[in-house]
């Protein structure tokens, strides 16, 4: 589904990222881990064209989309979720997830003037049928009308989640999805997380909470200083000595 | 019913609806652009010429005009695209005083001493109308998709560009089609005014525009109608402070933005 | 020929400097742009006539008195217009709306105060020109170029070697930070306004003393050259500023010498406008303008 080769990242004098390979197998639900400033956040950003790369390439389903601008990933197919939550606070809760599905429409400024009965009306009817959708698929059915601005931390995690599924997406891209749940909530979420893989897609997350990734990833690569250090099943990543040495410190 | 006086007020009030309205485009966008009478000042030039020396109807001026003002929007709204903030509003400044500039040297329409004689055709239906039309655009792109990207934008960029907002489409179109309105707003002053001169549209005029839609707040189309009737109405009824007019306008601008910093209407949520 | 000319750019550009590097101290430490410096500039041209005429007094004289009445001026503004609206949090082009409102304050003011015709200084100099080599000087020149590179040297040293001119630069690096080390951050910014706007208002009056036309109205022109020079400089930058002020007093007296005088400001926002396209930070600006 994605492939990164060699993928460097350099930041004036910093090196972010440093030779990282990844490959996520279809349907799967691949986790990426590392202690702080290993370069996670930087790798999605980097596969989602929000940063251009230093060197290396990104492929999509075999297609090169190295350096691609984030619109046109979206547009490819991948979709993700921010760290720190980038809702549009301005904007109802359903107006949010309509938004993530502008990739998948078309209708402009004209259209939006002339409403053509069958074309833009359908279309908007459309859009906001599925957005209804996909809230109630994360839980916040309820919650639709409510501004971006007013829900919790949670409700608003789940919100981006929702928003990156409507532009349908082959591969979704949580970035720490779990941040300030308690225990039930991140059960929730591995719920939410099945169920999605369930529909086809695949899931690419990056994380801390060990339990979670543990107990809902198929494969699990953990990056250290912008670099891979091991990858694969959970169990087998977990006993790995490097691995616990890269996260208890490196004097070891 | 109102005399002539009172009639020109409503016109000048009407254009300076479009001209806010046209400017409210650009800045639900996140582009804030002080260089609005730079369009303004092609529109009129373009429809002046349109009408007097090729003969055109005045409709077929405003048209003119605007698509003038439109192409220079579309051209600055390229470099436009890389800036932001602060620098975005000097950079509009900037293309305002070029603009003026260039018509002050510019010999066939009358370089400083500009254009005089203008027949006059602007009527107070017609300016209602074209602002009421433009409202209704607003009103339309504000509930479609087109809308939301905008807003979306203005927020937050990278998360828009995340969803597939094509940034560069959406703000260039936005700057364009402001620049368009502006353009219009410019036609139907010249054939108000009847007299045109490059200092008309200079940096106070871009001031003016901006200062109109931010005092009516950024979160309803409603912003722009409500801050051109205050800027255009309130300094008419403070006629009878008669010497200190601006004095009392100033300081009431320095209390609408200490008390209401986001604008007059804002504090308002609209609806899906 | 050509030395003369620079000699004239330079001493007109200096008072661009100071005007320039008013509202870089602002942009600084506020992250604003103070809409209404130019009217503060047009006042103290005003108030330093005002000492002239009513005191009979000297140039040095309406200097400092204008000095010390903008600098005044300067912090009534940010108590009225800037202070209220910080401690609302509000958004960007609020504290505009207000400069805005107190430029059009101060110039009906100024009109009412002293007429809206041209004035100009009466002559208490005397005319006394010196040859220097190929260039010639008049003392009026030398008054104004030295009060402004004084000034200059003054604000420097002021802004490296003393406490609160240093508590003004961490404060413009990060107001957080610097709040966080114990500065006063809202004696800063007091501070910062009443500098920026004396040296605004000595620029009025050397203004008014080199070209002899002092008007409620010569605030405009000059705060927009003044934004535009601030853009050049690097937005916040005093020493930017400085050479800008300069480069274009410089700039703009040579284009009228050697170009067509009508397209003097043309020449010059034409420069402008290719320094935001292609180095948008200014010339000596750091950091990045997008994202």
């Amino acid at each position: 589904m994605l492939r990164v080769d060699r993928l460097a990242k350099r930041f004036g004098g910093y090196q972010a990222l440093a030779g990282v390979d990844l490959a996520v197998e279809p349907g799967s639900v691949h986790a990426v881990i590392g202690p702080n400033g290993a370069g996670k956040t930087t790798l999605f950003n980097v596969i989602t064209g929000i940063l251009p790369p230093t060197e290396g390439d990104v492929s999509l389903e075999g297609r090169d989309i190295t350096g691609w601008r984030a619109d046109r990933v979206t547009r490819a197919g991948i979709a993700r979720t921010f760290q720190q939550v980038r809702l549009f606070r301005g904007m109802s809760a359903l107006e949010n997830v309509m938004v993530g599905r502008h990739a998948r429409t078309r209708s402009g400024f004209g259209a939006a003037l002339i409403r053509p009965p069958f074309h833009e009306r359908g279309e908007e009817a459309e859009t906001r049928r599925r957005a209804r959708e996909l809230l109630e698929l994360v839980g916040l059915g309820a919650r639709a009308q409510t501004s971006g601005g007013d829900l919790t931390l949670v409700e608003q995690r789940r919100l981006e989640v929702a928003r990156a599924l409507a532009s349908d997406p082959r591969l979704l891209l949580l970035d720490e999805p779990a941040g300030g749940m308690n225990p039930v909530e991140v059960e929730d979420l591995n719920q939410l997380i099945r169920k999605i893989r369930e529909t086809g897609v695949t899931v690419l997350l990056v994380e801390h909470h060990m339990r979670l990734v543990m107990r809902v990833s198929d494969v699990v690569t953990v990056l250290d200083a912008g670099r891979v250090i091991a990858t694969g099943s959970p169990d087998i990543v977990r006993r790995d000595p490097r691995v616990i040495a890269a996260y208890l410190g490196r004097d070891a | 019913m109102l005399d002539s006086y009172g009639e020109s007020v409503l016109v000048f009030l009407g254009i300076n609806m479009v001209l806010a309205l046209s400017l409210y485009l650009p800045i639900s966008a996140g582009q804030l652009s002080l260089g609005h009478g730079g369009f303004m000042a092609i529109g009129a030039y373009v429809t002046v010429i349109c009408t007097t020396w090729l003969g055109w109807p005045l409709v077929a001026g405003l048209a003119g005009g605007g698509l003038a003002a439109a192409l220079a929007g579309a051209v600055v709204g390229f470099p436009a695209l890389r800036i932001k903030g602060i620098y975005l509003i000097i950079l509009t400044m900037g293309f305002g005083e070029i603009v003026r500039i260039f018509f002050l040297n510019f010999e066939p329409t009358g370089g400083a001493s500009g254009i005089g004689g203008i027949r006059h055709l602007t009527t107070l239906p017609l300016v209602m109308g074209v602002a009421a039309l433009m409202l209704l655009c607003l009103m339309r792109f504000r509930g479609a998709r087109i809308g939301r990207a905008l807003r979306a934008v203005q927020e937050d960029e990278v998360a828009a560009e995340a969803m597939g907002v094509n940034l560069t489409r959406v703000k260039v179109a936005a700057f364009a089609l402001g620049a368009l309105g502006a353009g219009i707003g410019g036609g139907l002053y010249a054939h108000q005014a009847l007299f045109i001169d490059p200092g008309q549209f200079g940096f106070f005029r871009s001031a003016e525009i901006f200062l109109i839609v931010v005092l009516g707040g950024l979160g309803t189309y409603w912003g722009p109608v409500v801050g051109a009737a205050v800027v255009t109405l309130l300094p008419e009824m403070l006629r009878f402070v008669q010497d200190w007019r601006m004095t009392v306008f100033g300081s009431l601008l320095v209390l609408c933005a200490v008390l209401r910093p986001a604008g007059l209407l804002s504090g308002r949520r609209p609806a899906a | 020929m050509l030395l003369q000319q620079l000699v004239n750019g330079l001493m007109l550009g200096s008072t661009y400097s100071l005007i320039a590097i008013g509202y870089a101290l602002i942009f600084g430490v506020l992250g604003l742009v103070h809409l209404a410096h130019g009217e503060v500039f047009m006042m103290g041209a005003l108030i330093g006539l005002q000492i002239v005429l009513w005191m009979k007094a000297g140039p040095v004289v309406a200097l400092v008195g204008a000095l010390l009445g903008t600098a005044v001026l300067g912090v009534l503004i940010e108590l009225i217009a800037f202070r209220p609206i910080r401690a609302r949090n509000g958004p960007i082009f609020a504290p505009m709306v207000s400069t805005i409102g107190v430029g059009l304050i101060l110039q009906e003011v100024a009109t009412k105060a002293f007429g809206g015709e041209q004035v100009g200084f009466p002559h208490r100099l005397e005319p006394v020109t010196w040859r220097l080599g190929p260039v010639t000087i008049s003392s009026v020149q030398l008054l104004i170029l030295g009060t402004s590179l004084v000034l200059m040297l003054a604000l420097h040293l002021w802004v490296t070697r003393t406490r609160m001119g240093m508590a003004m630069r961490a404060s413009a690096e990060s107001t957080l930070t610097a709040r966080l080390l114990g500065i006063s951050t809202d004696r800063v910014i007091l501070v910062t306004f009443a500098v920026a706007s004396a040296l605004a208002g000595a620029a009025g009056v050397l203004v008014g003393l080199s070209f002899n036309a002092i008007s409620p109205f010569m605030g405009i022109d000059m705060g927009v050259k003044g934004l535009a020079i601030m853009l050049l400089g690097g937005l916040g930058n005093i020493y930017g500023a400085m050479v800008g002020g300069l480069l274009l007093g410089a700039i703009e007296v040579l284009s009228v010498a050697y170009l067509a005088s009508s397209y003097r400001d043309a020449f010059v926002f034409g420069v402008m406008i290719l320094i935001l396209l292609f180095r948008p930070q200014g010339l000596f600006g750091v950091g990045r303008v997008d994202r």
